[in-house]
């Protein structure tokens, strides 16, 4: 045992990891800037597993591959609205950009908002009639996971003609050439920072309202909070649930939309999985079940990530995610705002 | 022998095949369920010697095969412990996996810096002194990894163990001046036992390619034998109140805890003794492959064992065993096959989809038959099993009756190890 | 009517806040773009080429200091597979291990089909002697190729291999086919330690890690006249050994503050644009992938940096046009593989569908060498280690002749810049 705490020490003292505190002092607002970026969209995809969580206390594995599939949608509404593939970015226009971003993202939440409800269908109801332990669930949902990422792997290339899916990623299709707005404490914000980030908080403000201040939204609060007592009252869990899946679909769609504008060449089979861990982990570190905690924890790691990278270098950004992730669960297992959809009170 | 071959027998109002050979099974005395047990290891065993012609693998070495089963058989059992016995849903298996193999690797690979074979530790002997070493080292890193996320519920801790999975591999990945990051760590020392004439380097050697008698074969023996060890000790756990803790644990921790149940300390016991055999498999699979590198530690490989362990029936130790031979057979038994009882089939392109197979296996599995092909049958009391045969006898003696009982898919067990 | 359309309401106010977002936030992008009148016309600019236009043409051919060598010819000299045509032989198969399934099967699939043009041109030539290629899968995973490699070892027909095609699975295998003396003629594992082990029946078909990288950093240093370069490596093997040496041959020139590691896979490179953005280099050195470079470039020219851009033959790939669009242009990419001539170009992509790929003129050349002991009436697998380790002859994309280790005895690279 002895050698392995020796070992620890020669590790830091060969400075296998350095410190760069320099580097993270230098840049400190242009990381902010990109981390509430990436956060906005980890928020995003968050809100798919909190709400789910909250309503069926089931973690959606199976959200990363529905993002995934956004990403193949709204790509594939580019397509069908004549954009060639290529690495080159259009000009259109700016009118003209509006519109077309606007089709495709819808196009990337139709895919998503279909494939979540599909998936709740196939995969989760039948568990569900037969009242399977929450185990199942999961291993059911690894399966889905598998069979999603196989069959853009494989199946969608030979449906498609070889011109989606496959095992490299798609040739981007670029319609926004990233162009400095102005600047922050010397940080730089891009067109598309803003339009990630307004995007981003209009929709969670919108899915905010829906759930705390319709009716349906009542709905969600109460199976979350006593599916019995709310379904004596009246209320179709099915139905519910159904639409939980589908907003968390439906908001993934635009996060896959807002994720290939900031990286575009991230359009590939396995493009889902490390980012739904990591939304998931946005979702367990605001409190998962929370809808305003998806949204704070989504912000919050996509900082904190960006900040590690740049403190111990650009390859531990996943392990600063994950290490954050532990040390919440650890000491806050709630999450920082407290996990509760029902209690959510508007 | 019949290792994979599930047989569906008509919904009869009679016990199925499965129950009829469990039954035989329980209601043998324990030595001959010892004597059964060896013949049944030793038939297994023979699988590479003899290579039946239809089940030898066509593009890939069958000793080759076995082995990695071997190893696979294992993680299994290790993540069964976990899983099945405890109820603790552990994604980051692999991670266990990873440091076995690479505590192995860092001991015995002249590109580690911390080489010992060089210096005081023989060569030949290396591997086996690196052995529980390994093993030792993977089981703290469980403890490590257990003791403060123990304490969180089921669902958080499987989020959890998969970062931690993730991590090690990344871990593997980044300190690249210990241990080589992508380039790995090659010349890992294996056993040199037995060397020959034909075999200069011994028989554990990859260069030892003399079929049927090659290094896969050997290292499938080496497995089988650990293998059955690591049952005896499972075994033996299971039927002890540590095995009865964890079921309780499992079925409801909070009944358990209330019932004076340290519920902590046994998950915690379970987390470490899962870890030890996923290290002890690691540490085969680097004196195997003799070089290690992160990408073979991969999270996906996590989903695998967990996929074995669901396929095979969690808690049940013997159908987890048959479980890791499906996953890690059946992509083997379709790779360069372009013929199957003359029907022309694209064997690559099969094995290529594996893991779409695997993943509509899940599926459909949890939605027919959650409790795996070859579930488990709870044994609390002492003499459970005495009882549980005679109620059964006495049931089937009520002919006629019970057709609800035997489930419809029946199967088929080797009439072996326990 | 909430009551009534009650779904059809919550989508409807979600789409629309969608919208009302993409369209205000794009709105602000027109300000800006009015205001930053340079950013609009670079971005103009950018779109004038279409990558349509853009594939990667050869350079130059240089040496390990970085100086040109005269190139070796249109490949008319090269050695022909199909022979004179009276070559006898039976029974003799050639075998090929490479990943021709999972992630990277696309290089794996390059030089079988290279090496199945050899055999199908010298079996067509050669009605008395046809040899059989045998294609062995090892997935790229250094496990699955123990258990092929004994497949290969066994099968008694096979004299001698192509590949394998990692350096990972080399590795895991060397001491196999060493055993089995049987030949191992690598067409891409190119780490350098791979010749150091002893074996005598290993020869790599083309320059390793070390000849590459130090060509490229003396051309860039020396020729290009930068003065800083930025390094950014990837997890693989190949990278690591590549971006080792290239660093070292840099020296002074090689700014260690912008040293940056990325992961295979990784698609987004935000941090590691900003360290180089910070440094302001002259030139970007990439060691990796395709895959990654491509990307990498164009966030690097998104976040603003214009320095020149460098890779090495894992990027020298269609793919990496394709994917880096205008980008791309200019990007230099070195490569010890010689551009594919004109009319094994032509074959090629008669036979198989598709133009040849990185590797697939080794793949040719080096079943090419093999087909040549076998028509010399080598007839097992010791005469086939023997007589590649005493050939000497020229081959499509360079002449091949070995030194004692397995490693070739003159090393070029060639340099290839997009356009």
């Amino acid at each position: 045992m002895s050698a392995l705490v020796l070992a620890g020490g020669q590790v830091l003292a060969d400075g296998v990891i350095d410190f760069n505190v320099g580097a993270l002092g230098r840049n400190f607002w242009s990381l902010t800037v990109s981390g509430l970026t990436y956060g906005s969209i980890y928020a995003l995809v968050a809100v798919g597993y909190t709400l789910v969580y909250g309503v069926l206390r089931l973690i959606n594995f199976a959200h990363s591959e529905i993002f995934m599939l956004g990403m193949f949608g709204q790509y594939a509404t580019l397509m069908l609205l004549g954009f060639n593939p290529s690495g080159d970015v259009y000009q259109q226009g700016v009118l003209l950009t509006i519109v077309f971003l606007a089709v495709a993202m819808v196009g990337g939440m139709v895919v998503s908002g279909g494939a979540a409800v599909g998936l709740e269908r196939i995969a989760y109801r039948p568990l569900r009639r037969r009242g399977a332990p929450p185990l199942v669930f999961l291993i059911t949902a690894i399966g889905a996971s598998f069979v999603i990422q196989e069959f853009v792997h494989f199946v969608l290339p030979s449906l498609t003609g070889n011109t989606l899916g496959g095992v490299n990623a798609q040739q981007p299709i670029r319609l926004v050439q990233p162009a400095t707005q102005f600047e922050v404490f010397g940080a730089r914000v891009s067109n598309v920072d803003l339009v990630i980030v307004a995007s981003a908080l209009v929709l969670a403000f919108a899915v905010d309202r829906f759930v705390n201040a319709t009716k349906f939204g009542r709905g969600i609060r109460a199976v979350a909070q006593d599916p019995v007592t709310a379904t004596l009252m009246g209320v179709s869990r099915e139905r519910v649930i159904m639409l939980t899946f589908l907003i968390g679909g439906v908001l993934a769609g635009a996060a896959a939309l807002l994720y290939t504008l900031r990286v575009p060449s991230g359009i590939i089979y396995s493009g889902g999985f490390i980012l739904g861990i990591k939304a998931f982990s946005a979702a367990v570190l605001g409190g998962i079940g929370n809808l305003r905690g998806a949204l704070l924890g989504g912000l919050l790691l996509g900082v904190m990530e960006l900040y590690g990278q740049a403190l111990f270098g650009t390859e531990w950004r996943d392990v600063v995610a994950f290490v954050l992730l532990i040390l919440v669960l650890m000491f806050r297992p709630t999450g920082i705002l407290g996990e509760s959809l029902g209690k959510a009170r508007a | 022998m019949s290792t994979e071959l599930t047989t569906t027998a008509p919904a009869a109002p009679h016990l199925g095949v499965g129950d009829r050979v469990r039954l035989w099974w329980d209601a043998l005395p324990r030595q001959a369920q010892w004597v059964v047990g060896v013949v049944g290891v030793l038939l297994i065993a023979l699988l590479p010697v003899l290579r039946p012609p239809v089940l030898t693998t066509v593009g890939t070495d069958f000793g080759g095969v076995l082995a990695q089963f071997g190893m696979y058989a294992l993680l299994a059992i290790g993540l069964n412990v976990v899983v099945g016995q405890a109820g603790l849903l552990d994604l980051g298996y692999v991670g266990f996996y990873a440091i076995g193999a690479y505590t192995v690797g860092l001991l015995t690979s002249p590109s580690s810096p911390w080489n010992a074979t060089d210096d005081w530790l023989s060569r030949d002997w290396a591997w086996l002194a690196a052995l529980p070493l390994a093993v030792a080292v993977t089981a703290v890193s469980g403890l490590i990894l257990g003791t403060p996320t123990l304490r969180l519920r089921g669902d958080y801790l499987a989020i959890v163990t998969l970062g931690f999975g993730e991590i090690v591999r990344l871990l593997a990945d980044n300190l690249s001046t210990v241990t080589g990051g992508g380039r790995g760590l090659n010349q890992i020392a294996y056993p040199v036992v037995a060397q020959s004439e034909t075999r200069p380097n011994g028989i554990f050697s990859a260069g030892n390619t003399a079929v049927p008698f090659n290094s896969g074969t050997f290292w499938f023996w080496l497995s089988l034998v650990l293998i059955v060890v690591v049952l005896v000790i499972v075994g033996n756990l299971e039927r002890s109140r540590v095995g009865r803790a964890w079921v309780a644990i499992r079925e409801d921790e909070d009944a358990a805890e209330i019932m004076g149940v340290p519920t902590f300390k046994f998950k915690l016991w379970a987390f470490l003794i899962g870890a030890s055999i996923g290290g002890l498999s690691g540490a085969l699979y680097a004196g195997q492959v003799q070089f290690v590198v992160p990408t073979t530690f991969n999270v996906i490989n996590s989903m695998l064992f967990l996929c074995a362990v669901v396929l095979g029936g969690q808690g049940n130790k013997l159908g987890v065993i048959l479980g890791a031979f499906a996953v890690v057979y059946l992509p083997n038994f379709f790779l360069g096959r372009t013929e199957l009882f003359g029907i022309p089939i694209d064997g690559n392109a099969i094995a290529n989809y594996r893991y779409l197979f695997f993943g509509v296996a899940l599926m459909v599995l949890m939605v027919f038959r959650p409790q795996g092909l070859f579930p488990a049958r709870q044994k609390l009391l002492t003499y459970g099993r005495e009882v549980y045969v005679m109620a059964r006898k006495a049931a089937t003696a009520l002919a006629g009756r019970g057709a609800g009982t035997a489930a419809a898919t029946t199967t088929d067990r080797p009439g072996g190890a326990r | 009517m909430r009551t009534r359309t009650p779904r059809v309401a919550g989508l409807a106010l979600v789409l629309a806040a969608g919208l009302a977002v993409a369209g205000c936030a794009d709105r602000s992008t027109t300000g800006g773009t009015e205001a930053d009148p340079t950013a609009s016309g670079s971005a103009a600019e950018g779109g004038g080429t279409s990558a349509a236009d853009l594939s990667i043409q050869p350079l130059v051919q240089v040496d390990a200091e970085g100086a040109e060598v005269e190139a070796a010819g249109d490949g008319s000299e090269a050695a022909d597979p199909a022979g004179d045509g009276s070559a006898s032989c039976s029974g003799i198969a050639i075998a090929m291990a490479g990943a021709l399934t999972g992630p990277n099967a696309a290089l794996g699939t390059n030089i079988l089909n290279g090496a199945t043009l050899a055999v199908d041109q010298h079996n067509e030539a050669n009605p008395d002697c046809q040899v059989e290629i045998k294609q062995f899968d090892t997935q790229g995973d250094p496990q699955a190729a123990t258990q092929v490699a004994p497949t290969i070892v066994s099968d008694t027909s096979v004299i001698g291999l192509l590949g394998p095609a990692f350096s990972g699975e080399t590795n895991a295998t060397g001491p196999i086919f060493n055993q089995a003396n049987l030949l191992s003629l690598t067409a891409s594992a190119t780490n350098p330690s791979l010749t150091q082990n002893g074996w005598t029946n290993f020869f790599r078909g083309l320059g390793n890690d070390n000849s590459q990288g130090a060509a490229v950093a003396n051309y860039l240093t020396g020729e290009l006249g930068f003065s800083t370069v930025c390094v950014v490596q990837d997890d693989s093997d190949y990278g690591i050994g590549l971006a080792e040496v290239v660093t070292e041959t840099l020296g002074e020139a090689a700014n260690p503050d912008c040293a940056a590691e990325v992961k295979t896979g990784d698609k987004d490179f935000s941090a590691t644009v900003q360290i180089i953005a910070d440094a302001a280099p002259d030139a970007v050195y990439y060691a990796g992938y395709y895959a990654e470079a491509a990307p990498l470039l164009s966030q690097l020219r998104s976040g603003g940096v214009e320095a020149a851009f460098a890779s090495g033959d894992g990027s020298n790939d269609a793919q990496f046009v394709s994917q880096a669009g205008s980008d791309s242009e200019g990007a230099y990419l070195s490569c010890p593989c010689g551009p594919a001539p004109e009319p094994f170009a032509a074959d090629y992509e008669a036979a198989f569908g598709q133009a040849p790929g990185v590797y697939s003129v080794e793949g040719y050349d080096l079943a090419t060498i093999m087909l040549k002991g076998i028509d010399s009436g080598v007839s097992d697998r010791a005469g086939l280690v023997e007589f590649v380790s005493s050939y000497s002859g020229v081959g499509l994309a360079k002449p091949y002749e070995w030194d004692s280790t397995g490693e070739l005895a003159s090393t070029t690279t060639w340099l290839y810049e997009v356009q």
